[in-house]
């Protein structure tokens, strides 16, 4: 507040104030699920929500810091973030600890730190750059190959140190690149190919490929009106059938058996009563202790430090990836609700503050923050309600961990920063 | 159109969101209570079932501990089952079956996996409990009955059935619940509240501490002890009389209607109802057709009432006027009506006023009293209304609305009901003429028989009978201190019991009086009827007696019924002698009857329906 009066510039209130309702009822909900036994303090620093709260304190010096910095720096140092983020990543490879098979940490001292939580941030940034400069334009192959470039050296990364949830993370780009102008035959590709792939998946990859290719021969002879060469529609029937027969290789041969599990769960692919009893107790009892705990709160919820399926540690990571568990059990559906609308509001906000920027690059970046809350909130809730696959990725500024509060913080207050320097252009 | 995609999106996962939310949370959110919730241990205290006493403090229900194996299914978890079934002396069908059922039950609630472990069985798996994860040993308090007999009465507990279950949420599977008798009619008094204790668990089934600081325990309250009115000594005494017979006795106290003893034989011992033999026993008993050993014929059986009917003949036309002490008939040993009909009497034939009528239990004598009283009306309907509302006086035709759990109407018909029968309204005194003897539409069971005696006793009222003397602590509900008036003046009883007295006296069942007590009686004869392959066939008729003693301050009136005994005086008159003399005197001095009594056996009678050949009656 004093910054703003002192530097006359003028922020997004309404973004800030969204931002602080979720940190401080994702640490009031942290507190719940990582508390053990009776309240003593709210500062025991050998506990999560201990912990939670330094970190806390520790953004906020970070927004500071974001807000203090010239707005244009962050354009001109896009490219050497990206890069420092990318050594960052590989480095990795050499000094990283490995924390439940995924070795996506530096451990310093006491505090361990993710460097993909960053990585987000220096992408955007890169790629805000990239689109927004000049001589880009995306609507040009080679242009688009670029940027897919910029956007897989991390996510390659990521994946590589066994982190999918994160990688999947960078398909939220998709968004950015339409909003930039890439043409809509990419927004129905891509759609197709999704449809494609899970059905590819659920009713294997052969029966998939003969109904398109019949689909699309039907559509051929008999719907289009200009008769071109036949080779047209033989030749998309193939490439079809090649996604098709290659997401099930895929599905069947690089992804890992407990990735394998998670999706044939999702579509209901197993079968076998043994396999699933199995299953039941190991990645399906996380999330059925998670939907029993959300639906178990009704619709006002058991109170704050009542939850009993929380008090009683049933739901396992429940201060990390499945703290919404915890809001759905104590806060009931009304709690629930208003977190669901916090974060819609506050997507919806950036997106509107996106849409009113001047420069291409605060445009750019604006709906790369979008895209990846939404990526975020979308796979994190959904997998916690049992709606998708279960991907381990943490809730915006809800979980429990200091990675994540300070990649997000940045992700958003670097954007607050642009616009406050949007309005002080005006 | 580009701007909006993103934007669209974010909101309809939104709602998607909302929406699903609103199906976990909501729409199906079946109310989940506390004792469903799996996160919380329940640990329940059962509290000593109260106690029955009889009317003069012998202890006749007790308690013993007994352990259950609990389980709840969706908590078992990797479990060795055949070691398992080892130490429970169960096979692995055993085992599915059981988990089964009780996953039917509910997967997240406890039910019975076995129950009543012998106290060895106890010690050595107790230990042992530990290791199989959804199992647990509830210890339980069953009955111990300190007597053989009275289990008609006593009844048994046994565990809720799903129908008890939801009736009242109180009970959980395997909890116990009366059945019969007195354990179910004072059900919440005996059984007390159970006690629950909340416990917070994790996810590996470890307790961490109470729920809520035990803001929800309930303290369990103990049931209390009851006192019932019989007397256990009465009551060993009728059913000892009562056996190799079927039948039933049912006497009361006329000054309070405390009912003394309630036999129904035959019975079985109530020992056999308790612990793991428990369900084979009750099977056998179940199934036994022809004894019923089940069903209470003291409170059950329904049956023309005969002759003792003719009391209250006798009493309803004494009060609407249409005979006095000196009417008299001359019996010819058969009574004409209607044309050529008849009624046979076996009084002896001669003059007969109302002592002798009663005292020889004269058919033609009632027959023309009773179509006096309905031909004083113009009106049959009207009449039979009259008539009907004085025999109603006295309990019969309806529940007798007491503390016992069964009990049937019988029958006393009015206007509407010949009415009914004869749509054309042709109908009066003669039609309805079986009423004068206690046959044709008039059903009673024995207690309402006995009932009649002690309004007949008390001149004019009587008490509802009933089974509770006392509750600990509580007072017995005023219904049963209320006195119901009969429609009869006091004044017409004398000259009745004075023919009742002269039963014993000179009468029908001059054979089986008591040295030293005035007893009024009255012997009956129903006939009865059942179908043999779709064929009508009359057995031998019930043997019936009705008495109270002594004449002056009666402080017993009884009913009997022998079924299938032949003529009133036969058996249900000796018994019904045997047990006033050993009410009264404590002692019974007439050993002869008492040993024909004893040796006496029916049996023989009840299987001849059975035998699948032709067979005499009334032998």
């Amino acid at each position: 507040m004093n910054l703003s009066r002192n530097r006359g510039f003028k922020v997004d209130w309404i973004t800030i104030i969204l931002f602080m309702l979720l940190v401080g009822f994702g640490w009031i909900n942290i507190f719940s699920a990582s508390l053990s036994g009776e309240v003593t303090s709210y500062f025991d620093f050998s506990q999560p929500y201990g912990k939670q709260l330094v970190f806390i304190m520790f953004s906020l010096a970070l927004i500071i810091l974001v807000f203090s910095l010239e707005a244009k720096i962050y354009k001109r140092f896009a490219s050497i973030i990206y890069l420092v983020s990318i050594l960052s990543l590989i480095g990795l490879f050499i000094f990283g600890k490995t924390v439940s098979g995924a070795t996506s940490w530096y451990a310093i001292g006491g505090i361990t730190i993710q460097p993909s939580e960053f990585a987000k941030v220096a992408t955007v940034l890169a790629v805000a750059k990239y689109i927004s400069d000049i001589q880009t334009n995306i609507k040009t192959i080679k242009d688009q190959l670029k940027t897919v470039l910029i956007i897989s050296i991390p996510a390659l990364l990521i994946l590589l140190q066994n982190d999918a949830g994160s990688t999947i993370v960078y398909a939220s780009f998709f968004f950015v690149f339409y909003r930039e102008g890439i043409p809509h035959i990419y927004l129905l590709i891509g759609f197709g190919l999704l449809i494609l792939g899970i059905s590819s998946l659920k009713f294997l990859a052969l029966p998939t490929s003969v109904v398109v290719a019949v689909l699309i021969f039907i559509h051929h002879f008999f719907i289009k009106k200009k008769k071109r060469s036949i080779l047209n529609p033989i030749a998309i029937a193939l490439v079809c059938a090649m996604f098709s027969f290659g997401i099930q290789f895929f599905y069947t041969t690089i992804l890992q058996p407990h990735q394998q599990d998670r999706i044939s769960l999702w579509l209901r692919l197993e079968k076998d009563p043994e396999k699933l009893e199995s299953l039941k107790r190991t990645i399906l009892y996380n999330l059925n202790e998670s939907e029993k705990a959300i639906s178990s709160g009704g619709f006002t919820g058991k109170g704050f430090l009542e939850g009993t399926r929380t008090i009683g540690k049933f739901v396992p990571e429940q201060h990390t990836d499945y703290i919404f568990s915890t809001v759905g059990e104590e806060w009931g559906f009304l709690g629930s609700t208003f977190v669901v609308l916090l974060f819609v509001l506050l997507i919806l906000r950036v997106l509107y503050i996106a849409e009113l920027q001047k420069s291409q690059f605060s445009r750019v970046y604006g709906y790369g923050v979008a895209s990846i809350l939404f990526f975020h909130f979308m796979i994190n809730i959904g997998m916690v309600m049992g709606l998708i696959p279960t991907i381990g990725i943490p809730l915006p500024f809800f979980s429990y961990g200091g990675s994540g509060l300070w990649g997000f913080t940045l992700l958003l207050f670097i954007f607050i920063k642009l616009d406050s320097n949007r309005i002080n252009e005006w | 159109m580009r701007k909006l995609l993103l934007f669209s999106i974010v909101i309809l996962v939104g709602i998607l969101f909302i929406t699903r939310l609103f199906y976990l949370q909501v729409s199906s959110n079946k109310a989940y209570t506390i004792y469903e919730d799996n996160a919380i241990r329940k640990v329940f205290h059962y509290p000593k079932r109260g106690y029955v006493y009889d009317r003069n403090g012998e202890l006749l229900v007790a308690n013993q501990p007994s352990y259950d194996v609990m389980i709840i299914p969706r908590e078992v978890k990797y479990i060795d089952t055949l070691e398992f079934c080892s130490l429970l002396k169960i096979t692995k069908e055993d085992y599915i079956k059981t988990y089964n059922k009780s996953y039917r039950y509910s997967p997240r609630l406890p039910s019975v996996f076995l129950a009543h472990l012998s106290k060895e069985d106890y010690a050595f798996l107790s230990e042992k409990m530990r290791k199989y994860k959804g199992f647990y040993i509830q210890k339980r308090s069953l009955r111990d009955y300190q007597t053989s007999i009275g289990a008609n009465v006593l009844g048994f507990i046994a565990e809720a059935n799903q129908r008890d279950i939801k009736k009242d949420p109180y009970y959980k599977m395997g909890d116990l619940i009366g059945k019969q008798g007195v354990e179910i009619s004072y059900e919440k008094v005996l059984r007390g509240i159970k006690g629950v204790k909340f416990i917070q668990k994790d996810r590996f089934n470890r307790d961490i501490s109470s729920y809520k600081n035990g803001d929800f325990d309930i303290i369990p309250i103990p049931g209390k002890d009851i006192t019932i009115t019989i007397d256990a000594k009465l009551q060993a005494y009728g059913e000892l009389l009562m056996q190799n017979k079927m039948g039933g006795i049912v006497a009361i106290e006329p000054s309070t209607g405390e009912i003394l003893s309630l036999v129904s034989a035959p019975s079985y011992n109530p020992n056999l109802l308790v612990g793991r033999k428990r369900s084979a026993n009750y099977t056998k008993l179940h199934n036994d057709s022809i004894h019923l050993p089940l069903i209470d014929k003291g409170l059950l059986r329904m049956h023309e009432p005969g002759s003792p009917f003719k009391s209250l003949i006798a009493l309803a036309a004494l009060q609407e006027g249409v005979i006095d002490l000196t009417t008299t008939i001359t019996c010819t040993g058969e009574y004409h009506y209607g044309g050529k009909r008849t009624i046979r009497c076996h009084c002896g034939t001669g003059r007969r006023n109302l002592n002798s009528g009663i005292s020889q239990s004269c058919n033609s004598y009632f027959a023309t009293t009773y179509r006096k009283t309905i031909d004083k009306y113009d009106d049959a309907s009207h009449a039979m209304d009259a008539w009907s509302n004085h025999i109603k006086s006295f309990g019969l035709g309806d529940y007798l609305n007491n503390d016992l759990s069964v009990g049937k109407k019988g029958n006393i018909p009015n206007g509407a009901y010949y009415d009914k029968w004869y749509p054309d309204f042709k109908w009066g005194s003669t039609t309805t003429i079986s009423n004068a003897i206690g046959q044709g539409e008039i059903l009673v069971t024995p207690i309402q028989l006995a009932n009649v005696m002690a309004a007949i006793a008390n001149r004019g009222f009587y008490y509802t009978p009933h089974i509770i003397k006392d509750i600990e602590g509580v007072s017995i509900p005023e219904k049963y201190k209320t006195l119901h008036q009969t429609t009869i003046d006091k004044r017409h009883f004398e000259p009745v019991i004075q023919g009742l007295y002269d039963v014993y006296n000179e009468g029908t069942a001059w054979f089986l009086k008591v040295p030293g007590i005035e007893i009024c009686g009255k012997t009956g004869t129903a006939e009865n009827f059942i179908k043999i392959d779709g064929k009508r066939t009359q057995l031998t008729d019930h043997s019936i007696f009705v008495a109270f003693a002594p004449k002056e301050n009666p402080k017993i009136a009884i009913a009997v019924l022998v079924e299938n005994g032949y003529f009133g005086a036969r058996w249900a008159g000796r018994i019904a002698s045997l047990m006033i003399e050993k009410y009264i005197k404590g002692d019974v001095t007439l050993k002869q009857m008492e040993q024909l009594v004893l040796n006496k056996s029916l049996e023989e009678e009840y299987l001849k329906p059975y035998s699948g050949k032709p067979f005499k009656i009334n032998q």
